[in-house]
């Protein structure tokens, strides 16, 4: 693995324990009728050795090492189950390393509900083959058959008692060889901790206020710094009075101005603040070019210039609908939503003049793209910069993280040998974080009104990019843009950044078309929580519903007919047995929705009841209920918490949540403007898991996201009559 | 401007010289080392910030050092923590109902059902509702949090 030469020390320091590799002779037996490599899982194609995944520690312990990032789904817990598992050790003796760049292997992103089905299964199969060659190695020594022994902690065992432990059979080193298929996983049958609701033990470093986050971290002589962000997207700075800041606050050790880029640091974090104030009072900037605000936004996204896939194409639209078909047309918008971490984006860095090193402690979703991003910069070596993925807030995307990391490396190299603290303001964040797109949608269908089943369904939708993450190039990092040379994002006809992801129905319609237009709308964008898939389903389940109602079938019923995958309708059957005997009041109603996620991940139905006071329109949701089939679970709980999570969240979303702009700029800059839910508003909400031990583990972090939107939507239709079409579902559009 | 100021955080006096319109939140968390309160937005709007004045739950964000001065206790989530190690009731059951995500929210929900307890020890629902209002939490654990302290008030 590369590693930054010039900072190796550190790299001991900070991981206790350098693995010297050796190569193992192959088990010519277990490779007998190995299928492709191809077939191995996710992440493992790329890093296949074990001990790139997986070191044995001294008194029967292991440490796990995966790519991924903690950011509060519980990556840690269930990547510990997965290898405990294999080789037969309590959780409480996996320790598990998270994403660092020339330490983990490169997962890329920690995103799209993948770390599950790859860098789990990636983990599972290394450490399959770990305890299989452990049992190879003990055989000669113990010299009875592999199928004669058995792994223990810290041991290989013989059935007669007689033992060999690990640190004798491997003397210090760790098992380079190469993971091969068929991987020697452990049956089902004998799991003691996968699918067991495995308790997260960080939850109680958190409780006690142990320092766990990257807003924890404190260096000796550490220094604490602020950027002062333009007013607007375009505006340039004018004149920023370096000198007469330094009068004002006290402690401001440098001032780093670039283009339009500036920066303080100062030894103290109130004296940054104090700064930050002082500088956003006093700072002269051009007005920039204002955002469009002279058509209403769904509008303007339909008049874009842009480009245009046909997603989905069979069947035949040229011949007028059959006489006495029902037919049926709606449009939808989502408005720009905020990922809305509660802690800002933070990150610490470190500039070594000397060796030209840069260390990096953040919590981006991506270590090793974000490298290759500040390498090229700051015009370094790539191996000279280190990134050290620690937790942060939760970001349900990408959020400030890795701009606040560049903000941060370009100001440590103005005082160099010292570590930089950034945090980003509620401002900075609020107003400059890439939100989740707006997007519009045009939707119609023909229904036959004996079968009850539409025959044409057409889908097509306006919408930005879902996803600008640095992915290893400079310009998509905010403070670039801004430099005296910027580099500048190019305009991409992106139709892989998520912005059809599940237009196309899981249903089976004789006829379909879905067609993709993307924009460049006028706001600053990237992937939020489930990216179009929670726009593209609010509209899809809201139709599903029109047609039900304008049909006047069931609900449930008229879902589950133009259902073929019996694993998709048992979802939609296992909630309506939780909402049974459910009494509806006047005023309130109940509404469903289902999705299967990218329509090859979790299945999830939601029903949300919703009570609407026809006075004032206001929507409150009592409850919210789910049903999730994520495959193989490899901890219901943690399941359970992210579904759960993903309700409320939505929710919120869906009834609260818009960001605006006028010409000038963004002027939802607080959570008094964005008001998220609080404690008052939000529902109780309740998951229940359809398990599926043998099948695969599915990604299920966002399978909720898009079916709340839709549910909620049509509750609110059953409670008043009123079929809201735009989000957010505001009081105002209930009213009158 | 800089002064000498004495704090009593969680049970001890601290006397430290600094600047007395420093926020209590850069004090607690620079001066002293605590990592229970966190910074979330500076406006007391989310909370992460909350720390016990005197048992009362309030943001410190913007609440200059100066005002805590005389005696008022301090009590942040570490100070929660018994000094044998174990944990506060309403700490405990939010490990035991692993009411949280990303956790940083954590502070200010358990801050703040310590303060409710205290001056309700049997909420009703509606009243945990109100009294973890001031908390924002993104993951949204709102189901778990409430089940929480309910467990906690059913414990103490």
């Amino acid at each position: 693995m590369p590693q930054p030469v010039t900072s190796r020390r550190n790299f001991l320091k900070t991981t206790g324990c350098l693995t010297i590799g050796f190569v193992l002779l192959s088990s010519s037996e277990l490779l007998a009728d190995a299928p492709k490599a191809d077939k191995l899982p996710g992440s493992l194609q790329d890093n296949p050795r074990i001990n790139a995944w997986l070191e044995l520690l001294p008194n029967g312990r292991a440490r796990v090492l995966t790519g991924k990032i903690e950011i509060g789904q519980g990556i840690r817990t269930a990547v510990a189950q997965v290898a405990a598992e294999e080789l037969n050790l309590p959780v409480e003796a996996v320790e598990v390393t998270i994403a660092e760049t020339g330490r983990t292997p490169d997962e890329r992103y920690t995103a799209g509900s993948a770390s599950i089905e790859q860098s789990a299964m990636a983990i599972r199969h290394a450490a399959a083959a770990a305890r299989q060659k452990l049992l190879e190695l003990a055989a000669p020594v113990l010299r009875l058959k592999v199928s004669q022994l058995r792994l223990e902690p810290g041991a290989v065992v013989a059935s007669s008692g007689r033992r060999v432990s690990v640190e004798q059979l491997l003397g210090g080193r760790q098992l380079t060889e190469e993971v091969r298929q068929p991987a020697p996983l452990k049956p089902k049958s004998q799991y003691q901790h996968v699918g067991r609701s495995v308790p997260r033990q960080d939850i109680e470093h958190m409780v006690r206020a142990e320092p766990y986050y990257v807003q924890d971290l404190r260096f000796p002589g550490m220094v604490h710094a602020r950027v002062l962000r333009p007013p607007s997207y375009e505006a340039r700075l004018l004149q920023f009075d370096a000198d007469a800041l330094r009068r004002a606050v006290p402690g401001v050790l440098q001032t780093v101005v670039d283009g339009s880029f500036v920066g303080i640091v100062a030894e103290q974090e109130y004296q940054a603040l104090r700064a930050q104030d002082y500088g956003r009072l006093h700072t002269q900037w051009s007005a920039g070019r204002p955002l469009p605000i002279d058509k209403p936004l769904p509008e303007l996204l339909r008049s874009l210039p842009g480009t245009v896939k046909d997603v989905a194409s069979k069947g035949d639209f040229t011949k007028a609908p059959a006489a006495g078909a029902l037919t049926h047309q709606a449009s939808y918008f989502k408005p720009y939503l905020m990922h809305g971490s509660i802690g800002p984006s933070c990150a610490v860095a470190l500039f070594e003049p000397g060796a030209q090193a840069l260390h990096v402690w953040t919590h981006s979703q991506g270590v090793y793209p974000l490298r290759e991003s500040l390498a090229k910069l700051l015009n370094l070596r790539s191996d000279n910069v280190h990134v050290k993925g620690v937790p942060g807030s939760g970001c349900y995307g990408h959020n400030g993280a890795d701009d606040v990391a560049a903000d941060a490396a370009l100001l440590a190299r103005a005082v160099p040998g010292r570590h930089v603290r950034l945090q980003w303001s509620r401002d900075d964040e609020h107003a400059w974080e890439p939100y989740g797109s707006a997007m519009a949608f045009d939707l119609q269908a023909r229904v036959n009104p004996n079968t009850g089943r539409i025959t044409h369904w057409q889908h097509e939708l306006w919408s930005d990019t879902h996803s600008t993450r640095p992915a290893g190039s400079p310009e998509k990092l905010l403070a670039a843009q801004y430099l005296a040379q910027p580099q500048l994002p190019k305009v991409e006809d992106d139709f892989s950044g998520g912005i059809h992801r599940n237009a196309e129905p899981y249903y089976q319609f004789p006829a379909l078309q879905v067609r993709a237009h993307a924009v460049q709308g006028p706001l600053r964008v990237s992937a939020l929580r489930a990216l179009g898939a929670f726009g593209n389903i609010f509209a899809l389940e809201s139709f599903m519903e029109e047609l039900a109602v304008l049909a006047r079938q069931d609900p449930y019923e008229f879902r589950l007919r133009h259902l073929t995958d019996e694993r998709a309708k048992a979802v939609i059957r296992r909630v309506r047995e939780m909402v049974k005997g459910q009494k509806i009041a006047e005023n309130e109603g109940l509404g469903l929705a289902f999705a299967r996620y990218k329509n090859t991940a979790a299945y999830c139905a939601v029903v949300a009841k919703v009570s609407v006071d026809p006075g004032t329109g206001f929507v409150r949701v009592p409850r919210i209920w789910a049903a999730i089939d994520a495959g193989e679970v490899i901890n219901p709980d943690g399941l359970k918490n992210q579904t759960e999570g993903g309700l409320t969240q939505a929710a919120s979303w869906t009834l609260n949540e818009e960001v605006l702009f006028n010409a000038q700029g963004i002027t939802t800059r607080q959570w008094e403007q964005y008001p998220i839910f609080r404690f008052d508003e939000v529902p109780l909400v309740e998951v229940a898991v359809l398990d599926r031990p043998t099948e695969p583990p599915l990604g299920a972090g966002e399978a909720a996201q898009g079916p709340t939107a839709a549910a909620l939507a049509n509750a609110v239709f059953h409670a008043c009559g009123k079929r809201v079409r735009h989000l957010p579902i505001r009081p105002e559009k209930l009213v009158g | 401007m800089e002064a000498d100021l004495t704090l009593l955080v969680n049970g001890q006096q601290h006397i430290l010289r600094l600047d007395p319109e420093t926020p209590l939140l850069y004090v607690l968390r620079n001066n002293l080392g605590l990592n229970g309160p966190k910074f979330g937005c500076g406006l007391q709007q989310c909370g992460a910030c909350m720390v016990l004045l005197d048992h009362i739950a309030w943001p410190s964000c913007q609440l200059p050092v100066r005002q805590t001065t005389g005696g008022v206790a301090i009590t942040t989530l570490e100070g929660l923590t018994r000094p044998d190690g174990t944990l506060h009731p309403v700490q405990a059951a939010f490990v035991q109902e692993q009411a949280a995500q990303c956790g940083f929210c954590l502070n200010g929900m358990i801050i703040s059902a310590v303060s409710l307890l205290k001056q309700y020890p049997q909420p009703s629902e509606e009243a945990i509702r109100n009294g973890l209002f001031r908390v924002l939490c993104r993951c949204s654990v709102h189901t778990r949090a409430i089940r929480a302290v309910q467990r906690a008030a059913a414990s103490g």
